[in-house]
């Protein structure tokens, strides 16, 4: 059993909705709501859910690029020591900031337009050290052969690559200083279907050789099922169900999880499936329904579901731990 | 029995002119929409997929031509619509536009006029291919609604596209399509940003038109899972060609076609997870200005023969009643 | 089929034929300038400008007279061989006037132009990266001077501090710092939420290296063309204040001051050529930077097709 890297305990980051002349609050935008769970070393964390779910707030937030508004995200140190990260002043989180790191979704944007890869690139090594330029070279030479480009592109502008290209970049950029965690928002979500399989294979390389942890946020259920070795499926928010990834493909437990895996257009033609269609649209997340917010598309709605909100709880299944936020696991 | 095609689609060639270059981005495809049925148009970025549906519609921007040798027939009551000789804007393109052929768009955002209510939108369309009256349309209007699955049909109608979601402004969208019952639905990647779940209604709701109308849906996508639940007929596409094209049974049970092959084998197929052994296509697809000799997929393919597969481009062979690939290696891959 | 679609046709078909043979042009062009060249308008606009800037630098090359020598026994005296322009009220050769005055309007213009780009581009950089008290507070102070009418913040300022060249363009950057400010700081905003900015965030990367490195150099292209835009805009101004006697000191040659003359309708009636040839110039200088700007904006805009 391997050490948990990170422990997130009960993160809200609420954006305030403003109206008014005077710029009243008048709600809030619960982007992430209560949410905790740990990430353990080595391991990669599928986060999924659909538009609105929470799931790229949460990763910014972890990295604090995103305000939190109340709840911890602890590092666990390879010496033992626990810092929480969140509670930590702008000036402190520089050590912190080379250890986590992120690669983003679009590869249009995320690569600046006006400068070379180099001198893009080159900043970020100054900032943990790496000055003289000869070194800086080098090692960005290195890291474009990593995710197998040519170091000489290194030289040239963002808009002379494809998007599969960018990406890898991307990536290139993430591994510059060496961190332990990278948090990979969409990261193949803009791609094409035969250049995601590149990408893909080429990050399962990678955390192996550079002994990496990710956090694998996507709303695409196919490749997270490739790619992760526990998946959390998030809801509005809220994480309603957390297992290892072939327990979650094999039997999952919250009806939202259920329907969602029935929804995906599946290649197999032999696949006989029963789809599950939910009614009604995904509610906003500044009004969320009371208690569980699933209820109002849920079709074992109980009385109970429209007043209490479920907690995160762990249960025991097969010999993997299997959290589920639903009342209905109570009846056994 | 042979199913009735309703579009004939010959030799299309759509090509860009800008800044003093030609980019052939559709070069000689071929296919027919048949009476009833769905044929889905399936490739990736750049194939040339889009392009196809806009020409079949003429909706193309003033720097491409349709090319001379391009045939598009709509066969209608017995006559045949040469739609590739009519005037882009002229009287007899736009009464085709909406009323027997329509079309839905992939981002339902920019593609609804956010100025003027769903209501007013939808009855433009009656309008101009209709005669009915202005309560007639209205009543019209609240009932392709509430067909489409909108709930409180007759409050939402007066309502703007803003205050929509995203699943049903694509209802909205296809309920606009559907006003004048057109004979075929283009719908060009009509789910791509939506919601997993959303995109299931949406996908429930053309099969349902499909059933009950009995409407052709020319479905362009590049998602194989969408095409493995949708279609009845397959067109896989590359670089602007056409290098399979069959029944769904045909094209993924036996796909001939080596991107075709390698195409279903780099796709991560729900159920199989870490097991599967995902192998991505090797290279990039090339830039359509620099496009290598003979045929486009021959730098990034496993069988390529030098001398065979760079002379030209490989012509159309009908491997069955109903599959059709284009290869010059087929028999051995 | 009419003329203009026959005509795009033709092009389609030779570019066609040139394709298929390989003799399309393989040079690497620059898009940005190549759209500039194909714009007829902003061409000629270039050309005039270019003439009308090159005969005011050069201008002992093209008169010998001194703009400022007063000749009181050749005054008013009708355009003629010697004098291209003829003479003003004090006997100076409005053509030498009227070229060197271009020095010092030109100059005028475009420093202010200049000086104001550079104070708004910088606290627009700064107020919209770092937003927060500092952005607020400035905000309301270009507000307040954009709300001023700036004539009459300009005449007080110039009665203030007298009038000179030097005093006349730090009153126009005062003045007109603040529409370039809010574009800048607009743009900056919006490239914030860029993800190559977040990303420099993640990795830690000083924010002064962030705004001026990395997210300046995005927001340059509409920033040149309001430049453009406001040397035309500025040079207008002088010659408005020069014409009121209230730009730089009269004796000085400027074509607003060459145009001072013109605020009698005896001279208007009379002495047309006191007045008219120093309109006809400031008239296709301004309209020449303005083609020249519009050109600029089209060019760089992303979303015209080539």
């Amino acid at each position: 059993m391997s050490e948990r890297l990170l422990s997130v305990e009960h993160l809200r980051t609420w954006f305030p909705v403003r109206k008014g002349v005077f710029k009243k609050v008048v709600g809030y935008v619960k982007a992430v709501d209560d949410i905790s769970f740990d990430l353990f070393r080595g391991e990669t964390l599928g986060l999924v859910g659909e538009s609105g779910c929470g799931k790229s707030t949460l990763g910014k937030t972890i990295l604090r690029l995103s305000p939190a508004r109340e709840g911890k995200v602890i590092y666990h140190g390879l010496d033992g020591k626990d810092t929480d990260i969140l509670s930590l002043q702008p000036k402190e989180m520089s050590f912190f900031r080379q250890k986590m790191q992120i690669v983003f979704q679009d590869p249009y944007s995320s690569l600046n337009p006006a400068l070379t890869i180099f001198s893009s690139l080159r900043d970020s090594l100054a900032r943990y050290g790496v000055t003289d330029e000869k070194e800086q070279r080098k090692i960005i030479g290195d890291l474009l052969e990593a995710v197998n480009l040519r170091p000489e592109y290194m030289d040239r502008y963002p808009h002379e690559f494809s998007g599969g290209q960018r990406q890898r970049i991307g990536i290139a950029r993430a591994l510059s200083v060496n961190p332990e965690m990278i948090i990979c928002d969409e990261a193949v979500s803009a791609l094409d279907v035969s250049i995601r399989a590149q990408v893909l294979n080429l990050l399962l390389a990678l955390k192996d050789k550079m002994h990496l942890t990710y956090i694998f946020i996507t709303h695409d259920l196919s490749v997270v099922e490739y790619i992760s070795d526990r998946i959390a499926v998030m809801y509005l928010g809220k994480i309603v169900e957390l297992a290892p990834t072939k327990s979650l493909y094999t039997h999952q437990f919250h009806p939202y999880t259920q329907a969602l895996l029935s929804a995906i257009p599946v290649v197999d033609l032999d696949a006989k499936r029963k789809r599950i269609v939910l009614e009604g649209d995904v509610p906003s997340p500044v009004n969320p329904p009371s208690g569980c917010s699933f209820h109002p598309r849920c079709r074992f709605c109980t009385e109970r579901c429209k007043k209490e909100t479920p907690q995160l709880k762990g249960y025991e299944i097969d010999g993997n731990m299997h959290y589920v936020a639903c009342h209905l696991m109570d009846k056994g | 029995m042979q199913d009735e095609v309703l579009v004939s689609v010959k030799n299309l060639k759509t090509f860009f002119y800008q800044s003093g270059r030609c980019n052939k981005a559709v070069n000689g495809v071929s296919f027919d929409i048949k009476k009833g049925k769905t044929l889905c148009v399936v490739g990736e970025s750049g194939c040339g997929k889009s392009v196809t549906a806009s020409s079949i519609l003429q909706l193309l921007p003033q720097q491409a031509r349709i090319e001379k040798g391009s045939e598009i027939v709509y066969h209608k009551d017995g006559k045949d619509i040469h739609i590739e000789n009519l005037e882009r804007n002229g009287k007899e393109m736009r009464s085709l536009r909406g009323g027997d052929i329509a079309m839905i768009f992939q981002d339902p955002m920019t593609s609804l006029n956010p100025v003027y209510t769903i209501g007013w939108q939808i009855g433009e369309m009656l309008q101009y291919h209709s005669d009915l009256t202005k309560k007639e349309r209205r009543a019209k209007e609240i009932e392709l609604l509430q067909a489409m699955g909108i709930p409180l049909a007759e409050q939402r109608i007066d309502e703007y596209p803003f205050e929509f979601s995203g699943g049903m402004r694509q209802r909205a969208m296809i309920a606009m399509a559907m006003s004048c019952n057109p004979k075929v639905l283009i719908a060009d990647e009509p789910t791509t940003a939506l919601d997993v779940t959303i995109q299931a209604q949406v996908f429930d709701l053309i099969l349902k038109l499909k059933h009950d109308y009995h409407m052709s849906i020319m479905l362009i996508t590049h998602d194989m899972g969408v095409v493995a639940e949708l279609a009845d007929e397959v067109v896989v596409m590359y670089m602007g060609n056409v290098v399979e094209k069959g029944t769904l049974d045909d094209v993924f049970r036996n796909p001939l076609h080596p991107y075709t092959r390698a195409l279903l084998k780099s796709i991560p197929v729900l159920g199989k997870g870490r097991e599967q052994n995902l192998q991505p296509i090797r290279g990039v697809t090339p830039d359509s200005l620099h496009r290598p000799p003979g045929c486009q997929f021959g730098p990034r393919c496993d069988f390529f023969k030098k001398g065979v597969c760079d002379g030209g481009l490989p012509a159309e062979k009908w491997v069955s009643e109903t599959h059709m690939v284009s290869c010059f290696n087929h028999e051995e891959s | 089929m009419k003329h203009r679609e026959r005509v795009l046709q033709a092009k389609m078909d030779r570019i066609l034929e040139a394709e298929e043979q390989g003799t399309y042009s393989k040079k690497k062009r620059n898009r940005v300038v190549m759209r500039f060249m194909n714009n007829r308008l902003s061409l000629v606009g270039l050309v005039v400008f270019a003439i009308i800037l090159l005969m005011s630098i050069g201008a002992p090359l093209f008169t010998h007279y001194d703009p400022l020598k007063i000749s009181l026994k050749e005054v008013l005296q009708s355009p003629s061989g010697k004098h291209i322009f003829g003479t003003d009220k004090l006997g100076r050769d409005v053509f030498a006037r009227v070229l060197y005055g271009g020095r010092i309007s030109i100059l005028v213009g475009f420093g202010s132009a200049l000086g104001a780009a550079f104070i708004g581009v910088v606290l627009g950089t700064l107020g919209g990266y770092k937003g927060g008290v500092f952005d607020k507070c400035v905000m309301r102070l270009s507000e307040v001077f954009m709300s001023f009418p700036q004539i009459i913040l300009v005449l007080l300022l110039v009665s203030m501090v007298g009038q000179s060249m030097g005093n006349l363009i730090m009153i126009f950057i005062l003045t007109g710092w603040g529409g370039i400010y809010r574009m800048t700081r607009s743009k900056m905003l919006s490239i914030k939420q860029e993800e190559y900015v977040q990303a420099l965030k993640a990795f830690d990367v000083n924010p002064w290296l962030i705004c001026f490195k990395h997210m300046l150099p995005n927001a340059l292209g509409p920033i040149l063309v309001n430049i453009t835009l406001s040397t035309a805009m500025f040079i207008l101004q002088e010659a408005s204040l020069s014409f009121l006697g209230l730009g730089v000191p009269l004796q000085i040659a400027t074509w607003g001051n060459v145009l001072n003359a013109a605020n009698d309708l005896q001279v208007l009636k009379s002495y047309w050529w006191l007045w008219l040839p120093v309109g006809i110039v400031i008239s296709l200088f301004v309209l020449s930077i303005n083609f020249i700007g519009d050109g600029l904006r089209d060019s760089s805009d992303p979303s015209q097709m080539g």
